[in-house]
């Protein structure tokens, strides 16, 4: 076992050397633009591009047609609510999102809104799960787009998006959803799921960074958007550009793979997942899952060491890369609000840990790190005075604490 | 974001953890900050009562690598003091001897009141020592 492990495979993840194989030829000789239709070069490269976008299609059950490629997730998603919200001004400027989306959907909603859009930001539960009725509840006669995320990023629950997917088809709404961290990672298919645009990321499923894509559903209903990058209209004029081949190639293959290899894969996540939360809440008290365990991605623990600061816990178990929601890792100083979503309290997103275990972990690594953080929370503990308190039973939601 | 040596030495083997009687009147107790900030620091301090002299210093401390370096280093310097002298610490001292970058300042800060408050708490019962602070004892 080699040290650093790497844990934090919803950050961005290795590029599988399968994938790497996959690209080289377009990273070196063969090194057409796709928009060249005069000479074999163009035709190489666009034969390329194709055979990917056919492997995206695959993995989420679309046809080749329906896939845009874009530079990532953050692209598909701006994409997707400002292509929307202008193309469809005229039937409604109403969308709902919900509050723990990635700050991608957030922040795109908040430039909306000066433009004039009205958003809804629904809350979740504790479960870290939107609630059907009130999304139901917030629908409109104005409201054109639903754009719910399928998994989050943070404490990897699953939303319902199959019933979501329903409601919008019902009320005549388009769903749109950020699919970045789900796909390759649990089965998603848009026709089952009636999803009507979807955003992918190549580097979060073990491709390159730098390249994703947006399915734009063709048929039933058609979903038009309006370009938000002009140019050569590449991408069936939806994004123009000159095509990244390379990344693009990276991200077929890393769809293919994932593809072939979920059935398996998503077990021996689980099981991992599952052999790390086992052993740190057997040999821990005070430990608490962050969203439900019932509706989430296999690879996905999220989970709060009660008294013990989650940037110190990092530096104890520095030759591990993980994340915290602690407002001591973050630029902004603010703890995770996506755990403030759950109404958990601050105090246990500051005590929070994200694993995200990916392709190329071992049971090795997982016992490790088990074992680490194991050592590190009791010994952050004994120099703690909340847990001292906890210790004496004093109720620490009744001291008068000095906020600072 | 890289820890200083001193930091990573303090936050690896921290000094004077512990606890003391509160209830002793020659123990000032400190505690400050809040869980939802993600920092609480608790400042002991023992204070010889005839020479006004700090002769023992604990802390235990829920915050960040920094914010336990900032307590663990407050006792190492409050031990030996004169109460008077340790109320002269600032934090600007803990800035430089750990070489705190300015998004830790505000650690820096929290042992500068940890400080105070424990010899605030001192003085309190100190003070009149009469027989209700004995009894209380």
């Amino acid at each position: 076992m080699k040290l650093p492990i790497y844990m934090d495979n919803h950050a961005t993840t290795p590029v599988d050397p399968r994938v790497f194989e996959a690209m080289r030829p377009y990273l070196t000789n063969i090194f057409g633009n796709s928009a060249s239709r005069n000479h074999s070069f163009g035709w190489e490269a666009e034969e390329a591009t194709e055979k990917a976008r056919k492997q995206v299609a695959s993995l989420i059950g679309a046809t080749s047609k329906e896939i845009v490629f874009t530079s990532g997730a953050t692209e598909s998603d701006n994409l997707a609510l400002k292509g929307v919200a202008e193309m469809y001004a005229e039937k409604g400027n109403h969308i709902i999102t919900a509050a723990t989306e990635h700050k991608a959907i957030l922040d795109t909603c908040k430039r909306l809104e000066k433009h004039g859009t009205r958003v809804t930001y629904l809350p979740v539960q504790q479960n870290g799960l939107v609630d059907l009725d009130q999304l139901k509840a917030a629908i409109t006669d104005k409201t054109v787009l639903i754009s719910i995320m399928h998994a989050n990023n943070e404490i990897g629950v699953l939303q319902p998006i199959r019933e979501i997917g329903r409601i919008a088809r019902e009320r005549g709404v388009l769903l749109h959803t950020d699919g970045t961290q789900a796909a390759g990672k649990v089965p998603v298919n848009v026709l089952d799921d009636n999803i009507d645009l979807m955003s992918i990321s190549a580097h979060k499923m073990y491709g390159p960074k730098g390249v994703g894509a947006l399915y734009v559903r063709r048929r039933n209903p058609r979903v038009q958007l309006t370009a938000q990058m002009d140019g050569g209209g590449h991408e069936r004029g939806m994004r123009s550009g000159t095509l990244n081949v390379p990344g693009i190639v990276g991200l077929g293959e890393a769809c293919a793979l994932a593809q072939a290899e979920m059935p398996s894969e998503s077990k021996r996540m689980a099981f991992l997942r599952d052999k790390l939360k086992d052993r740190l809440m057997n040999s821990l008290d005070e430990v608490y899952i962050n969203g439900t365990l019932e509706h989430r991605l296999p690879n996905n623990l999220n989970i709060s060491f009660a008294y013990v600061e989650g940037e110190s816990l990092l530096m104890g178990i520095n030759e591990i890369a993980v994340s915290s929601g602690s407002a001591c890792t973050s630029a902004t100083l603010e703890p995770s609000y996506v755990l403030k979503a759950l109404g958990a309290g601050d105090d246990l997103a500051h005590s929070s840990i994200r694993f995200g275990l990916g392709r190329f972990n071992t049971e090795e690594e997982v016992d490790y790190v088990a074992g680490k953080v194991i050592e590190v929370v009791k010994k952050l503990r004994e120099l703690s005075p909340l847990y001292e308190m906890f210790k004496e039973g004093i109720d620490l939601t009744k001291v008068q604490w000095t906020a600072h | 974001m890289a820890y200083s040596d001193k930091v990573v030495d303090h936050y690896n083997n921290p000094r004077n953890v512990g606890s003391m009687d509160k209830s002793d009147p020659n123990v000032g107790t400190g505690m400050v900050g809040a869980p939802e900030c993600g920092d609480v620091m608790k400042l002991q301090v023992k204070v010889n009562p005839e020479t006004g002299v700090i002769e023992d210093a604990k802390f235990k401390t829920f915050g960040c690598g920094s914010a336990i370096a900032s307590s663990s280093l407050a006792t190492e310097w409050l031990r030996g003091k004169t109460v008077d002298e340790a109320l002269a610490i600032k934090n600007t001292d803990i800035v430089t001897e750990l070489s705190l970058p300015p998004v830790k300042i505000h650690c820096s800060v929290l042992a500068e009141d940890a400080i105070k408050a424990a010899i605030t708490d001192y003085k309190a019962k100190a003070k009149p020592v009469t027989a209700e602070t004995a009894a209380r004892a």
